[in-house]
């Protein structure tokens, strides 16, 4: 093994059952980097860590690890953990009931008598090492995230780990609690750990890491040094665009003129997960928010919707005021939602086809005023022939269709209801190409029609084809709207990336 | 597992507490034919009744029926359960006695005054339980818990430690039987309720409304559907259930004692809700598999009885029974069952092909 390497995997390949989850990838991490994990949702991040760590059984490939002769067996996180390779997982896995020092030593000493005053000393002098703000005796509850996450990273170093993997480490931390994260990660890349960093933010890549891995769709499309990958470089590889090829797009159809009349304004609209934002729509419009992962896109259509606890913000349809505080008050006044997560929030699993379509129309029509089971049967019969939905029977559970059948028949459910603004978050995530295409040849014939449509995607290409408008977000704020000829994939990414990062293919 | 799940659609819920009752009804059979004569006798008070071991079941499984079918909503919305029904039900058995003993007479006026002011308190007593599960997001067991405890002594504060006596026609005539008709007013009861949830499921979507918050509880809402609200409606719909429960163990006694009325009913409810083949975690139910659930085990008991076991051993019997019945209806036999059923259906061609599979 070359001089400085903690970690080699190669040719890495992992299948689930009609998904190949990585395809032949390769990943390095050397002795004392920070070293970035990056990729879309579905890029196989996760899916490598996971093999690493032993969670999952890889199907080909090699790992090696530092100061060991051949390949590492890997079978079990106990394994993983063995052999030096510690997690830190987004959500704490320590026992919050605990004291720090219970929670540093529990389940890892042999001593048949437990010597906790000597752990505590022992912890006391590993949190003043680090400088990691806690007190041994202290409940592991009452510290904030940070300094918990902080303690499970000093438990795991203790444990005389060579790589550690941070897996969105930063995600519910404030700024503050950040940086003395990144002060901690780069205190022990200075004693020789190799670290593995997965998040979101682009801007904590950039702060504390040395290199990239970048990850799409279960393949390995780099390794990069910090120094040498501009942003907006990282944006175009994660997305999957090498930017001179954004050229031609083929457009599936005429984008439909919007009209005049504003059907949904909202000024200052927050929530309990955004910020305050302005935002309306016109009739026969198709928009779009874009933003990498968490850049609180999903957010911010929740807001409209109502589907987070809204806290201030006043919203007009058709120059009418309305309060939508919760997604029946959306729902009744002509507001469709499909959220992003179908599986979670979308589908009722065990509910037949037929009443997982109806049931949106029902709650508009009330309680006291059922849907018959023929007219039911005849709107079931309707949407799974207009929409090609395959599924046994209009009885058959929803749960045993495909991804892209289930989407569907969460469309008919707000097709049905006739809504004059429809929100499609992701509606394409997860389903064949097919089904991609004809949901996006839909979108456009709704608009046509006079339904006002958000469109989001993570493929930006689907965006672009389908959107007249593009509100980009970074972070959490709106930071550019695109229009007419913005509407470009550079300049999206670029948008995206921050105005700031050149783009060096131009 | 996706054709598993669809040859158990439809009926496939109730398969297993049909089986159970053949097999039950079968094994009396062999038994002693006479364990299902039923006879028409005149009765202590000169009425005509039906008697016999099968109008007995049916009977005195009613106001298990009655309750068994509001905890069927409550479980299906919430996905747990209601343990203090039967403790509920003697404040309600108290209330109905108090305000009919305060009124003076009984007459049909006061009896339906007395019973809507049970009706009231009772479901008083499952809002809270309600509050406690839908708002505050306590598990049903615990919430449930502390009335569980404590109605009892909330019914004996109601009415002191008398035990009222109510002799009365009109009394006999819910508890037992009314003069003309052969068949004990209490299965009427049970009709009658059954017919009630049937109608408010007929003219409202409140059963889909209860199948999706109890399936997926966030996707309800983002649909519009108040899951708090439902939640709420499932437990005032059990209070009613266990009050006419109540009133008929009042009735079919004649007196009130709090200690009681209604005792460890909760359990068996539970189990009724189980062996029908309803989720205890929630979902899709069928109120008609409880409702058989509650003859069954009715039908256990009396055939033990009727075997001649001694009263301290028949729970222990019953328990066994209930096993069998309880690991037939499990996901993994059901499953197996499932599989060898197919197999043996596609014959042999598909049998090779799936061992394939598996391998």
């Amino acid at each position: 093994m070359e001089d400085g390497i903690v970690l080699t995997m190669r040719g890495i390949s992992i299948s689930f059952p009609g998904v190949k989850a990585l395809n032949n990838v390769d990943f390095t991490l050397r002795r004392g980097e920070i070293h970035a994990l990056m990729g879309e949702n579905g890029a196989g991040k996760s899916t490598l860590i996971k093999v690493l760590t032993g969670v999952y059984e890889k199907d080909a490939g090699s790992i090696c690890i530092e100061g060991r002769d051949g390949e590492a067996n890997i079978h079990s996180p106990q394994q993983a953990q063995n052999l030096g390779i510690s997690t830190v997982y987004q959500e704490i896995t320590l026992c919050p009931n605990l004291t720090v020092a219970e929670n540093m030593f529990i389940g890892r000493t042999k001593d048949r008598i437990v010597r906790w005053r000597e752990y505590e000393k022992r912890t006391t002098e590993i949190l003043d090492n680090l400088g990691i703000p806690a007190r041994a005796s202290q409940e592991l509850s009452h510290c904030s995230l940070a300094v918990q996450q902080m303690v499970a990273i000093a438990r795991a170093v203790d444990m005389k780990c060579k790589v550690l993997i941070l897996d969105e480490p930063t995600s519910s931390l404030d700024d503050k609690e950040v940086a003395m994260l990144f002060k901690l990660m780069r205190e022990l890349k200075e004693r020789g750990v190799g670290i593995i960093f997965v998040t979101h933010f682009l801007e904590q890549v950039y702060e504390v890491s040395d290199r990239i891995t970048v990850l799409r769709g279960g393949e390995l499309v780099g390794e990069y040094l910090v120094s040498e990958l501009p942003q907006v470089q990282l944006v175009a590889k994660m997305m999957g665009k090498s930017l001179d090829d954004l050229a031609e797009l083929e457009r599936i159809g005429q984008k439909s003129a919007a009209g005049e009349e504003t059907v949904y304004e909202a000024k200052d609209l927050s929530s309990a997960e955004c910020r305050p934002f302005d935002f309306r729509i016109r009739r026969g419009e198709v928009n779009g928010f874009t933003g990498l992962l968490g850049s609180g896109r999903s957010e911010s259509v929740r807001a409209i919707f109502g589907a987070d606890q809204v806290t201030g913000g006043r919203v007009t349809i058709k120059g009418k005021p309305v309060r939508i505080t919760k997604p029946h008050d959306a729902i009744r006044s002509g507001i469709g939602y499909l959220p992003e997560n179908r599986r979670r929030d979308g589908i009722i699993a065990d509910l037949s086809v037929r009443d997982n379509i109806i049931l949106a129309l029902q709650v508009i029509k009330g309680m006291n005023h059922p849907i018959s089971r023929a007219e039911a049967e005849a709107f079931a019969d309707e949407y799974i022939e207009a929409l090609q939905i395959k599924t046994a029977s209009k009885d058959t559970p929803i749960r045993s269709l495909s991804g892209g059948n289930q989407q569907k028949v969460i469309l008919a459910r707000w097709l049905l209801t006739h809504p004059q603004y429809l929100i499609l978050d992701e509606p394409t995530r997860g389903i064949d190409v097919g089904t991609k295409l004809e949901i996006q040849k839909l979108v456009l014939k709704l608009a046509e029609e006079g339904m006002s449509v958000t469109f989001i995607s993570s493929e930006i290409e689907e965006m672009l084809r389908t959107c007249s408008r593009l509100i980009v977000m970074r972070d959490r704020k709106i930071v550019g709207e695109l229009t007419g000829d913005e509407l470009t994939q550079a300049q999206v990414m670029k948008t995206i990336a921050g105005g700031e990062a050149r783009d060096e293919n131009e | 597992m996706k054709t598993n799940k669809r040859s158990f659609s439809g009926l496939g819920q109730l398969l297993i507490p049909l089986v159970a009752l053949a097999i039950l009804i079968v094994f009396n059979i062999f038994r002693d034919i006479s364990f299902f004569s039923i006879d028409l006798r005149f009765n202590n008070s000169g009425n005509m009744v039906l008697t016999g071991n099968l109008v007995s079941i049916i009977d005195s499984a009613s106001e298990l029926a009655i309750i068994a079918m509001g905890m069927t909503l409550v479980t299906a919305a919430c996905g747990g359960q209601d343990i203090s029904v039967g403790a509920v039900g003697a404040i309600s058995g108290a209330v109905f006695v108090k305000v009919l003993q305060g009124m003076g007479a009984i007459t049909i006026g006061t009896m339906l005054i007395a019973f809507a002011l049970c009706c009231l308190a009772t479901i008083v007593f499952k809002l809270f339980n309600g509050m406690l599960v839908a708002v505050f997001r306590i598990q049903p067991m615990i919430a449930t818990l502390i009335l569980y405890s404590c109605a009892r002594s909330i019914a004996y504060w109601i009415n002191g430690d008398a035990t009222p006596q109510l002799r009365n026609e009109i009394i006999s005539a819910i508890g037992k039987t009314i003069p003309g008709i052969p068949v004990p007013t209490p299965i009427f009861a049970v009709i009658l309720v059954g017919l009630l949830l049937f109608l408010i499921f007929k003219f409202t979507s409140l059963r889909l409304y209860i199948q999706s918050v109890g399936i997926n509880e966030g996707a309800a809402r983002l649909n519009g559907i108040n899951p708090t609200r439902i939640k709420l409606i499932s437990f005032i719909l059990l209070g009613v259930c266990v009050s006419v429960a109540g009133l008929i163990g009042v009735c079919r006694l004649g007196q009130l004692n709090h200690k009681t009325l209604l005792v460890d009913i909760e359990m068996d409810a539970i189990l009724a809700v189980a062996i029908g083949g309803n989720s205890l975690g929630g979902g899709r139910f069928r109120l008609s598999g409880s409702i058989l659930g509650a003859y069954i085990i009715q039908m256990l008991t009396t055939t033990l009885y009727a075997m001649n076991v001694a009263p301290v051993n028949v729970k222990a019997y019953k328990a066994i029974v209930i096993i069998i019945i309880v690991v037939a209806g499990s996901p993994v036999v059901k499953n197996k069952l499932t599989a060898l059923w197919n197999r043996l259906r596609s014959g042999p061609a598909r049998e090779s092909a799936r061992k394939e599979g598996v391998s």
